[in-house]
C-alpha cells in the first residue's frame, strides 16, 4: 500500500464502480477499496447468508429456502431503461461482455384498487381498461404529437413551445383526463410526484420518448435486467477497471481520511497503512453519513429518506398473469400520497433466487414518521408475504463539489426505479475530477487468433 | 456436420507464476520476457480442433490481477467450465497457493468444472522446488488434470489446453450449461443489448392507447 496513485476510490457500488472503471480505461492509477468483503456497497446483491447477517444477525436463512448460491437479492429496486444511458455505456465500454440480460415481463400501474399492464402493442392498447373510448383517441393524438415532434419543424408543434408551456398545459390542449395524466406522468415519464406539471414540458417529452422507445426495443417492458442480479453490474465495472490497471482491495476498514493544513486531501488510513493518491472519490458513507467527521467537517446531508421493504414470495405477484417479474407503479394521487410507491419483482428466472420463489421490493420517498405504514398499498398487492425485510435509508448528498478539497463525494441511490440518475452522477462527478466532459470511447482489446 | 462448443475458461494461481504468459502462448504463440502485470488483455478466445473434427471455443478469464489481494468477485466463477490453476515449479510456496485457490473454486464455482493443475517455468527446471511426483499425487487425490508447462518455450502449453478440451464435451453438454448460459459473442439466450432498435425513435409507438 506504499505505492501513491493518482485516485483512491471508496466503495464499490456502481456510481463508484463505473467511474473507476473509466478513469482506468483513462490512463489515470486507481486504487479501489470496500470495507465490505463482497462487492456492491449500497448497489450490491446479497445471498442469503449475507442477507440476513444484514438485517437478522440473530437468524440463519430457512433451509426451505433452498441453496444459499442460488440467491442475488438487490438492496436496491431498478431495473435497466433499454434505451437509457447505462446500455449505452455498458456497450460503448463493451462491459456487457461480462453480463446477460433478460427482459422485464411487463410494467403495470395501480388505479381504482386493481393494476393493468402499461400496453405494450397496440392490441393491449385497444383493450387496456386503462382507458375509455374517447379518451383513447384523445390519447392517441397526445401520442402522435410527440411522436410527430421535430425541434426544427414549427408545422409539428401544434401552437405548444415545449421549452416554455408547461405540462399541465399540454394535457388540457388534449383534453386528456386526471386519470390518464397520472398513467402519462407516472407509469411512462417515471414522475415521482406532480411536481413536473407545473414546469417547461420539454423534460417530460424527453421522458415518454425515453420509455416508448425503450419499450419498442426489446417488446414485453421497456426494462432489461442481469441475470444474476443487479449487483453483476458493480462488478463487472471493477473488472473493467482491474484489466486497465486498477488496483481492488476488499474487507479493507477505511479509518480516516487524511487531510492537509487547508483541507486538501492527502491520502486514507487503513489501520497501521496510509496510502496517498491526488483524489478520493467515495459514497456518503465514508464521509460520515451525514455526521461531522475527525476534522469537524460535516461533508455529506440527508435531503430524504427512502424506506424499501425486501419481500419473499412463494408465489408470483396476483393480477400479472403469473409473469415472472414485473414493475407496479402506485401514483400517489391513488393512495392520497405525494410519491409514488413502486413495486420491482423478480424471481428464479433472472437467477436471483430458488426456483418458484420471488423477491418483490416495495419502496417509496419517505413522507412521515411510519415509513413501514406508507407501502401498506403495495404490500396489500404481494398477496402473502413469506418474509420481508424493511429498512429505511436516508439519501446523502455533498455539501461541497470536491474542485477545492479534491474530495469527491457521490450521491446515495435515489428512489427513482431505473439507473438514469445513476449515469446522471457519474458525469457529473467525471465533470468535476477530470475538469472535462465524459466522453465515451470505444474499446478495442479483443485478441482472438 | 462436425460439433462446435465453447466454454468459459477462468486463471487462477499467485502473481507472477505466469497465468498471463501461459494464455498468450496458447493464444498468440508469444512470450515476452519482461511482461508487466496483466493489464489491457480483457478478453481472449483460442479454438481447439479435437481429432473427431468437433472444436472447442475457449473464452479465456485472466484474473486482471484482482487475484492480488482476494478481492475476485463472484462473477468471475460464475458458469466457469473449466479453471486452470497454475503454479511455479520454482517456488515450493505457490503450489500451496494453488492449493487455495483449488478449494475456493470448489466453494465458488459449479460443481462439475473441469479443473488442471499447471506447473509453469518447466524450463527452469535446475531450480526446480516442486516435483512432479508431488504435484502430481495431490492432483490425483482432489480429481485434477495435471501437466507441466513452460510459457517461455511453449512445452506443454498446447497440451495442457487440449487435454482440458477432450475432457469438457463429456462431461458438459454445451446445450445445458455455463457457455451456452453465458457465451461471449453468440448464442444469447437473453436480450442483445448491440441491437439497433427496431425503429429508432420512429414507427414503432408502442403505446398507441
Amino acid at each position: 500500500m506504499d505505492e501513491e496513485y493518482d485516485v483512491i476510490v471508496l466503495g464499490t457500488g456502481l456510481t463508484e464502480c463505473i467511474l473507476s472503471g473509466l478513469l482506468s480505461v483513462d490512463g489515470k492509477k486507481v486504487l479501489h477499496m470496500d470495507r465490505n468483503d463482497y462487492y456492491g456497497g449500497d448497489s450490491a446483491s446479497l445471498n442469503l447468508t449475507q442477507l440476513y447477517r444484514k438485517f437478522r444477525q440473530d437468524q440463519t436463512p430457512p433451509a426451505e429456502l433452498g441453496r444459499d448460491r442460488d440467491y442475488a437479492v438487490d438492496l436496491i429496486p431498478k431495473f435497466i431503461i433499454a434505451s437509457g444511458e447505462l446500455t449505452r455505456i455498458l456497450v460503448h465500454t463493451d462491459v456487457i461482455r461480462y453480463l446477460e440480460f433478460k427482459q422485464i415481463s411487463g410494467s403495470y400501474v395501480y388505479r381504482d384498487g386493481k393494476i393493468s399492464k402499461v400496453p405494450s402493442t397496440e392490441m393491449e392498447a385497444v383493450k387496456s381498461p386503462l382507458m375509455g373510448l374517447f379518451e383513447k383517441r384523445r390519447a392517441k393524438k397526445f401520442f402522435e404529437f410527440l411522436q410527430g415532434w421535430k425541434d426544427e419543424d414549427p408545422s409539428t408543434h401544434q401552437g405548444i413551445n415545449l421549452d416554455k408551456d408547461n405540462m399541465k398545459t399540454v394535457y388540457e390542449k388534449f383534453g386528456l383526463e386526471p386519470g390518464t395524466q397520472d398513467f402519462i406522468g407516472h407509469a411512462m415519464a417515471l414522475y415521482l410526484d406532480d411536481s413536473y406539471k407545473t414546469k417547461p414540458a420539454r423534460e417530460a417529452y424527453e421522458r415518454i420518448v425515453l420509455y416508448t422507445s425503450s419499450m419498442a426495443r426489446y417488446g414485453k417492458s421497456p426494462y432489461i435486467y442481469p441475470l444474476y442480479g443487479l449487483g453483476e453490474l458493480p462488478q463487472a465495472f471493477a473488472r473493467l477497471s482491474a484489466i486497465y490497471g486498477g488496483t481492488y482491495m476488499l474487507d479493507k476498514p477505511i479509518d480516516e481520511i487524511i487531510t492537509d493544513a487547508e483541507g486538501k486531501f492527502v491520502g486514507v488510513r487503513s489501520g497501521e497503512e496510509t496510502v496517498k493518491a491526488k483524489q478520493v472519490i467515495g459514497d456518503p458513507s465514508y464521509f460520515g453519513a451525514g455526521q461531522s467527521t475527525e476534522d469537524g467537517k460535516v461533508r455529506v446531508v440527508e435531503e430524504g429518506k427512502v424506506v424499501r421493504a425486501i419481500c419473499i414470495l412463494k408465489h408470483p405477484i396476483p393480477g400479472t398473469d403469473d409473469a415472472d417479474s414485473a414493475q407496479i407503479i402506485i401514483p400517489q394521487n391513488q393512495v392520497g400520497r405525494k410519491n409514488d410507491i413502486y413495486i420491482a419483482m423478480v424471481s428464479s428466472t433472472h437467477n436471483v433466487c430458488a426456483k418458484d420463489v420471488y423477491i418483490a421490493i416495495v419502496s417509496t420517498i419517505v413522507e412521515t414518521d411510519r415509513p413501514e405504514q406508507e407501502i401498506a398499498p403495495g404490500l396489500q398487492l404481494l398477496g402473502t408475504i413469506y418474509d420481508k425485510f424493511v429498512s429505511v435509508s436516508p439519501l446523502f448528498t455533498p455539501t461541497t463539489t470536491g474542485e477545492t478539497d479534491n474530495i469527491f463525494i457521490t450521491r446515495s441511490y435515489d428512489a427513482t426505479s431505473h439507473f438514469e440518475t445513476v449515469v446522471d452522477e457519474v458525469h457529473n462527478v467525471w465533470k468535476r475530477v477530470t475538469g472535462k466532459d465524459l466522453v465515451l470511447k470505444k474499446r478495442e482489446v479483443e485478441v482472438e487468433a | 456436420m462436425s460439433k462446435q462448443y465453447q466454454f468459459k475458461l477462468v486463471l487462477l494461481g499467485e502473481s507472477a507464476v505466469g497465468k498471463s504468459s501461459l494464455v498468450l502462448r496458447f493464444v498468440k504463440d508469444q512470450f515476452d520476457d519482461y511482461r508487466e502485470s496483466t493489464i489491457g488483455a480483457a478478453f481472449l478466445t483460442q479454438t481447439v480442433t479435437l481429432d473427431d473434427g468437433s472444436t472447442v471455443k475457449f473464452e479465456i478469464w485472466d484474473t486482471a490481477g484482482q487475484e492480488r489481494y482476494k478481492s475476485l468477485a463472484p462473477m468471475y466463477y460464475r458458469n466457469a467450465n473449466c479453471a486452470v490453476v497454475v503454479y511455479d515449479i520454482t517456488q515450493a510456496a505457490s503450489l500451496e497457493k494453488a492449493r487455495s485457490w483449488i478449494r475456493e473454486l470448489q466453494r465458488q464455482a459449479d460443481p462439475s468444472i473441469v479443473i488442471a493443475l499447471c506447473g509453469n517455468k518447466s524450463d527452469l527446471a535446475a531450480r526446480r522446488q516442486v516435483s512432479q511426483e508431488e504435484a502430481k499425487k495431490y492432483a490425483d487425490e482432489e480429481g485434477l488434470m495435471w501437466g507441466e508447462t513452460s510459457a517461455k518455450t511453449g512445452e506443454g502449453v498446447a497440451d495442457i489446453f487440449t487435454a482440458i478440451a477432450k475432457k469438457l464435451p463429456q462431461t458438459a453438454p454445451p446445450s445445458a450449461r455455463g457457455a451456452a448460459g453465458r457465451p461471449g459473442a453468440s448464442g444469447r439466450t437473453g436480450v442483445d443489448l448491440n441491437k439497433q432498435p427496431a425503429g429508432a425513435n420512429s414507427q414503432n409507438e408502442p403505446c398507441a392507447c
